[in-house]
């Protein structure tokens, strides 16, 4: 199955990765192959069958809303590029 | 004077209850086990001079948050990252007492089959350092084989722990999905990622395990497993019944030394007392490998949005947050992460949802169904635990579809989330095969039993022949 070169960039957009050009090659290609292979679980039907998202027969876990320990402020920017006070500090979002 | 490439987990507890050896000792006698020889293998990204506890040694996969000490999952885009707490597994390892070794190798985000896609270089295997260990956990496992960890904790998501033992020659477990924690572990796919211990014995491997082993209030998908960890004894298998997949007879991808050191601990287990029958395996090995492809890919790219730059990881700056984000993620992904962020963002994207990541689900539950069933009226499914022996460096790493490949004979299960246990069987051109058991959900203790009869039986050297 092909995927083309606006796919893999619309994918990358969508993933958020500033690939390079060679990148972008050589992904449109190994893409493809991958598609290929996966792509034979098209030939079941399965209309028929649920999916399943996780493999154990777990019904929801209940927790009292009650406070906690935390990390502190300074765990929590322990390992950020760049702190700003109480804030992670970013570039201008436009 | 300790030999660290003979001494086994229990071996070590009773050489210091007996205070034959004391904990610093013992920690300080497998760092010269590491500066002697993982110059050569690299199995290790760091180690720890002093020991954390008053028990013996312990190796930790690089996936698994360690307070203070780095932990990468072998990726730039964690280069530098210092986890402020410890992972539920670390937390439990060390309430028993165990000392921190250090961090072992890995594929980037446990993604691969070699440990060749982990950016901090590839580890080597201790039989032939020329071929690989095995991955994603192939740090751990060759640290284990060369005596560099009396054992190991590693993580599986499709095959990452029992291939690499098998291909070290060791025991690995991967238990039943949900029994041990994963608060803490680098996620990869959440619906497959499970930990698991690595050793020279299975008994040391159920040892670990019952350390590890729990709900976790901090791992809401945790479950307590059916019955406590029962450590293997006794070397009869009167009553046991193993089935052998019966497409196993067809699949080219194994090689023939494979084969026949497969077939050999079949016969071991006959002599045993065992029934060995024949089960049904029909979608698993045309299916399994194309759906785990897709689901684990799709999980990938949802659990690896969180790597931007803001929070932790070295940034790359840019004129907008957008900018900043997206170069990011290009320097610090390497191409198997990148391959499978874009794989699953397309599998998961408008117009190719239901095609691809929701018929794979539906997939996935027929492999439920289909195991569930194989394994009516037998006790554990046997098969190779890889198709092939260790391969040399660079073989396959050009080739993604080849590398996956590898994961054949341990993906389905994993899908099922069914336990697997690995165990080395014999040799084929001076490497090790490892033979798969695959139980029932929350079974351990069933592949711990069979497991340590044919150990016993088969009586495998697990120091590798060049460092004997």
């Amino acid at each position: 199955m092909a995927i083309s070169r606006d796919e893999v960039l619309h994918v990358a957009r969508l993933a958020r990765l500033a690939l390079t050009e060679e990148e972008i090659e050589r992904l449109t290609e190994e893409l493809g192959a991958i598609l290929d292979a996966v792509g034979v679980v098209a030939e079941l039907d399965l209309a028929d069958v649920p999916p399943t998202s996780h493999p154990l027969d777990l019904v929801n876990v209940w927790d009292e809303d009650e406070p906690r320990a935390s990390l502190s402020l300074d765990d929590a920017f322990a390992n950020a590029p760049d702190r700003d006070g109480d804030h992670f500090r970013v570039p201008p979002t436009a | 004077m300790i030999d660290t490439l003979r001494l086994t987990a229990e071996g070590a507890m009773s050489l210091l209850e007996r205070r034959e050896v004391s904990a610093s000792e013992l920690h300080a006698a497998y760092l010269d086990a590491i500066a002697e020889r993982d110059g050569e293998l690299h199995c290790y990204l760091r180690t720890c001079d002093e020991p954390s506890g008053e028990g013996i040694p312990i190796a930790l996969k690089d996936v698994i948050s360690t307070n203070g000490i780095e932990t990468t999952a072998g990726s730039r885009i964690l280069d530098g990252y210092t986890p402020v707490f410890d992972a539920t597994v670390t937390a439990r390892v060390k309430a028993a007492g165990l000392s921190v070794l250090g961090k072992t190798n890995t594929d980037e985000f446990a993604m691969g089959s070699s440990t060749e896609n982990s950016a901090w270089g590839p580890s080597r295997n201790p039989w032939d350092p020329s071929r690989v260990p095995g991955g994603s956990g192939g740090g751990t496992a060759a640290a284990v084989s060369a005596g560099l960890a009396p054992w190991g904790l590693g993580s599986d998501t499709g095959g990452s722990i029992k291939q690499p033992s098998a291909l070290c020659g060791n025991v690995g477990l991967r238990p039943t999905y949900g029994t041990v924690s994963r608060y803490g572990i680098v996620a990869f796919a959440s619906s497959l990622d499970q930990v698991g211990p690595v050793a020279k014995t299975v008994r040391d491997v159920a040892l670990l395990y019952s350390i590890v082993a729990g709900r976790d209030p901090l791992d809401s998908t945790t479950a307590e497993p059916a019955e406590p960890v029962r450590l293997p004894e006794g070397d009869s298998l009167a009553g046991v019944r193993l089935a052998v997949p019966k497409q196993v007879a067809d699949l080219d991808a194994i090689e023939p030394g494979v084969r026949s050191a497969f077939e050999a601990a079949l016969e071991h287990a006959r002599a045993l007392g065992a029934e060995v029958g024949e089960c049904d395996l029909p979608l698993s090995y045309r299916y399994g490998m194309p759906c785990y492809y897709l689901v684990a890919p799709a999980e990938a790219s949802s659990n690896l949005a969180r790597y931007d730059g803001v929070r932790y990881g070295p940034r790359v700056d840019g004129g907008t947050y957008g900018e900043m984000v997206d170069r990011t993620r290009d320097a610090g992904f390497g191409p198997e992460p990148k391959r499978r962020i874009m794989l699953g963002t397309y599998a998961l994207s408008a117009g190719y949802y239901d095609a691809f990541y929701g018929q794979a689900q539906k997939v996935r539950t027929l492999l439920i169904r289909e195991h569930r069933k194989a394994l009516e009226g037998f006790d554990a499914i046997v098969t190779p635990t890889s198709p092939t022996v260790a391969f040399p460096i660079g073989d396959k790493a050009a080739d993604p579809l080849a590398m996956y490949a590898c994961d054949l004979l341990t993906i389905p299960s994993c899908l099922a989330g069914l336990p697997g246990l690995s165990v080395p069987c014999g040799l084929s051109d001076g490497l090790p095969v490892g033979l798969q058991l695959i139980g029932p959900q929350f079974g351990e203790n069933g592949l711990f039993r069979i497991g340590h009869a044919l150990e016993g039986a088969i009586g495998f050297d697990t120091v590798p022949a060049r460092l004997r």
